[in-house]
């Protein structure tokens, strides 16, 4: 049952893992190794965050003979850049456009279904072991044990000032 | 100063001066119970001056700029103007668009604030050759 589950979980957090694997090897893609490997990180690194408008390094550091040129374009008045252009320097040195950052993910529908599937096996953990561990209810609980029960602790007067007898009209035989 | 304005924490907008707490200016300043506090015009100048620096270099710059983020404030528009020009002098186009989108995104719920700050800098942008990110297509995804 239990291999059975985590099979079930493992494919829901496939999805979750590939993103956090992308999110955290992006300098890693930007190298355009195929490999994932481990970032170091005693080296600057990229990252988006809101709060972090202007991280350590830029996106991408292998530029291309276009990307080049470009950037010696940048030294000279901006004005004569393109908008394709400037939106090829802003792509060099960021990965994402803060919009693009706020994109929502589906990273919350694993979390509540990991949850839920969790509970869920807990409360077929709770069926089985009430069936099979527990042993037979005492015959204390029976109904009819437990009307003469209270029978007799209303005769005892049980807490007859603030208490159980105090529940029980004995002039007129029955419950207040 | 934006803060006195127009305070960006959950508690509300307050609109009164006041004095400024002592985390808003953790570089230069201590944090004092009796001591003065710095008045909002020498937080903007402060902050001017360290981008008008001349050789102001891309570190400094970025450090800046995230600290700056870091406040709980939108920048005056002179601050921003003063850092748009030291991007200008980096030759750093990308991280000039990159601040117009992070104040934008530090406005908050607060919509009326950025086309504000845009409006104020338009001289410096049409001068500099700096494109919004609305003009750039960049504002969506």
């Amino acid at each position: 049952m239990l291999h059975m589950t985590v099979g079930r979980v493992g494919s829901l957090l496939t999805r979750r893992g590939v993103m956090a694997l992308t999110s955290g090897n992006v300098r890693m893609a930007s190298h355009g190794h195929g490999v994932s490997e481990q970032a170091d990180l005693s080296l600057p690194m990229y990252w988006d965050r809101l709060d972090t408008p202007l991280p350590d390094k830029a996106y991408k550091d292998d530029l291309t003979a276009a990307d080049k040129s470009l950037k010696q374009k940048e030294k000279g008045p901006w004005t004569q850049l393109t908008n394709e252009e400037k939106i090829a320097l802003y792509r060099i040195a960021f990965k994402d456009t803060y919009p693009e950052m706020k994109v929502p993910s589906h990273e919350w529908k694993t979390v509540v279904g990991g949850i839920l599937i969790f509970i869920g096996i807990t409360g077929l953990i709770v069926i089985w072991q009430s069936h099979f561990v527990y042993p037979p209810t005492p015959h204390t609980f029976a109904p009819e044990w437990q009307a003469k029960q209270t029978q007799r602790m209303l005769d005892m007067r049980v807490n007859p000032i603030e208490g159980f007898a105090t529940n029980w009209d004995y002039e007129k035989k029955q419950w207040k | 100063m934006f803060s006195a304005v127009v305070r960006l924490s959950a508690s509300g907008v307050r609109s009164l001066a006041r004095t400024r707490p002592c985390y808003t200016a953790p570089l230069a300043s201590r944090c004092y119970s009796h001591g003065k506090a710095e008045t909002d015009e020498e937080f903007d100048a402060r902050w001017i001056t360290y981008f008008n620096k001349p050789d102001i270099d891309a570190w400094e710059l970025k450090k800046g700029m995230n600290t700056l983020i870091g406040y709980d404030l939108v920048p005056e528009p002179k601050i921003l103007d003063s850092a748009l020009r030291a991007c200008r002098r980096l030759n750093d186009l990308a991280s000039a668009i990159r601040i117009l989108e992070a104040v934008k995104d530090k406005s908050g719920p607060h919509k009326g604030i950025y086309p504000y700050l845009i409006q104020e800098l338009n001289p410096t942008l049409k001068e500099l050759g700096i494109s919004t990110p609305e003009e750039l297509g960049m504002d969506h995804v």
